[in-house]
């Protein structure tokens, strides 16, 4: 997703001049050719996360296009206040950019997990919050938040993650995108989430339960309209996200359900436990133990689905 | 102000005593604190708006405008009083401070204000912001200078020595920072709270050139102000050395006028004083 955001973004610069780069400090093997590219569009702050925001802003109200890039927490929870007043009241055309979304830093420490960033960037007023499932939506995200104005957060995995989407999808900001359609349980995927989404959803269909899956790219605005088909057209909705399931993609959807009329579809979020990792392991070690890996999500889909009825079809 | 002429020290100062008066009423008024930061910055933001800086206020966007930041957000009732007088809107909305239904907040808020360029009120975020500009406005080449106008308190937030820092190593000529230094902070003088000095030498020692002027002199203001860059290549740190409540003699450098409005029969003889001061 890292590789597909900066080559879009490096696309995008020579497209147009008020696209500009602000990194804490990192981004090594990812940066160096847009900094060689557009050295006049490219800034390395230093490991300044609160400057960093500050500088973004007045580009932005100084007329430009900026992105800041920092990994997870760096990038959001340091400069929180920042983000919040200067980016976020002034409406700033500033595009804040995390790498390593999750635990795509596993065995680096709690410090580096990324695990609250999206509840908190959601709760921000006029912040648009942007989680792309596969690198083919990274590079569609990333073209669609330069051609809206104002404040994003566009929540990126690390590197590798397998590409979902065979062909180009008709993506629209805040418009989920449905990948298979059914009646039975709707998956509804952010984030690097998607892949293990799609081959559940794959698993699912052969054992004859139908599945729709519903990639929701855009966290906030969340897709109400998609969220309600699923409650009313399906019997059972599951989120999964690499995200604690307090206030993010889980969280956003819960509100939307909670206010529909009775009868909907329950809700089961799949997601991180809102606790502390205490054990180290790489990404797929602490997915497992969070029970976000494909057998844990089918475990989960399962009991849900065999505690009230024998089957969904 | 985009004037012909230059306005003379008589009017900057007449401009200083407008500043006081209209922060006195507003403040009274609305029962608000902050009387002591305003007028401890009355002489640098009469210096700046009537004399320094190029703005158009029937253009508050027009691009070649000079940017000025008040970052010191709590002296909100001076800061839209000097946009008020600079003519980017009309005196009377000055009735709106901290009131309800109104749109001037008790902190300094650009949103729906006509010459305010950036909110604040949470210290230490002023900074970094004038430095993108000033960053944008010299990889364009262009002519307009961004100002930011702190506390010495403000001092205290880290942010500022990252954008210090960050305005040093770019060579940011067109970034001036002013700094209102008035000793005393919120709780206690700035000496007795997180000393500041040698302040001066923490700025060159990351690369700015500093200038110490009488921060109620319109003459040393406008000197230093009208001379920036300081050095070319450098950013410019003006420390203009203030007196908290500056014009009315029973409020200076007392800390309580940090919290406490001005009574109807405190606010006649503050007004009297200031007037008189002609």
């Amino acid at each position: 997703m890292r590789t597909a955001f900066i080559e879009a973004l490096n696309e995008l610069a020579d497209e147009d001049e008020r696209v500009c780069l602000i990194v804490g400090d990192l981004g090594y093997s990812v940066i160096e050719a847009f900094a060689q590219k557009h050295p006049n569009q490219f800034v390395n702050a230093g490991v300044s996360e609160q400057n960093m925001i500050g500088l973004a802003v007045g580009m932005a109200l100084s007329g430009k296009v900026v992105f800041t890039y920092s990994i997870g927490n760096f990038a959001t929870l340091r400069c929180l206040e920042q983000i919040r007043n200067d980016v976020c009241y002034h409406r700033a055309n500033v595009k804040v950019v995390a790498v390593g979304g999750g635990l795509a830093y596993g065995n680096l420490g709690v410090t580096h997990h990324a695990s609250e960033d999206v509840a908190i960037m959601r709760a921000l007023p006029n912040m648009t919050v942007v989680a792309p499932g596969d690198p083919v939506e990274a590079r569609l995200a990333t073209r669609a938040v330069v051609e809206h104005d104002g404040p994003f957060y566009l929540r990126l995995g690390k590197a590798g993650e397998p590409v979902v989407h065979a062909s180009v999808p008709d993506f629209a900001l805040g418009r989920a995108l449905m990948l298979r359609d059914g009646t039975g349980v709707t998956l509804i995927a952010s984030g690097g989430m998607l892949a293990t989404a799609s081959k559940v959803a794959t698993d699912l269909a052969a054992q004859d339960i139908s599945v729709r899956l519903l990639s929701m790219h855009t966290v906030k605005p969340i897709d109400r309209d998609a969220v309600t088909r699923a409650a009313t057209e399906t019997r059972y909705i599951f989120t999964l996200e690499e995200h604690s399931i307090e206030g993010g993609l889980g969280g956003a959807v819960a509100e939307v359900v909670a206010e529909l009329d009775p009868g909907h579809a329950p809700l089961k979020r799949i997601g991180l436990r809102p606790e502390f990792n205490k054990t180290v392991g790489d990404q797929a070690y602490l997915k497992a133990l969070h029970g976000l890996d494909e057998a844990s999500v089918m475990k989960t889909i399962h009991q849900t689905i065999t505690r009230s009825y024998d089957r969904v079809s | 102000m985009s004037l012909a002429t230059r306005t003379s020290d008589a009017e900057v100062q007449a401009l200083a005593r407008r500043l006081r008066s209209h922060s006195l009423r507003m403040i009274s008024q609305a029962r608000t604190s902050h009387i002591g930061s305003c007028l401890s910055v009355a002489d640098i933001l009469a210096v700046l708006y009537g004399r320094v800086m190029k703005v158009d206020p029937k253009r508050p966007a027009w691009p070649e405008r000079d940017r000025l930041i008040m970052s010191k957000g709590h002296a909100a009732a001076i800061t839209y009083a000097a946009v008020a007088e600079a003519g980017f809107m009309p005196k009377e909305r000055l009735g709106e401070y901290a009131s309800n239904g109104g749109q001037l907040y008790g902190h300094v808020t650009h949103a729906g204000v006509p010459g305010i360029e950036f909110s604040s009120g949470s210290l230490g975020h002023g900074l970094p912001v004038g430095a993108g500009m000033a960053l944008t406005g010299k990889r364009a080449g262009a002519p307009w200078r961004v100002f930011v106008v702190m506390s010495d308190g403000e001092c205290d937030e880290g942010s500022n020595w990252e954008a210090i820092l960050f305005a040093g190593h770019h060579q940011l000529g067109n970034l001036t920072a002013v700094i209102d230094y008035n000793k005393i902070q919120s709780l206690d003088l700035v000496e007795r709270t997180l000393r500041l000095e040698p302040l001066g030498d923490k700025f060159r020692a990351f690369g700015w050139s500093v200038r110490e002027v009488d921060g109620h002199d319109v003459g040393e203001l406008s000197s230093a102000l009208e001379s920036v860059p300081l050095e070319a290549g450098k950013p410019n740190a003006i420390i203009a050395h203030t007196v908290k409540g500056k014009g009315v003699s029973w409020m200076e450098g007392k800390v309580i006028w940090h919290y406490k409005p001005p009574s109807a029969e405190e606010l006649v003889t503050a007004l009297a004083e200031v007037e008189a001061s002609a």
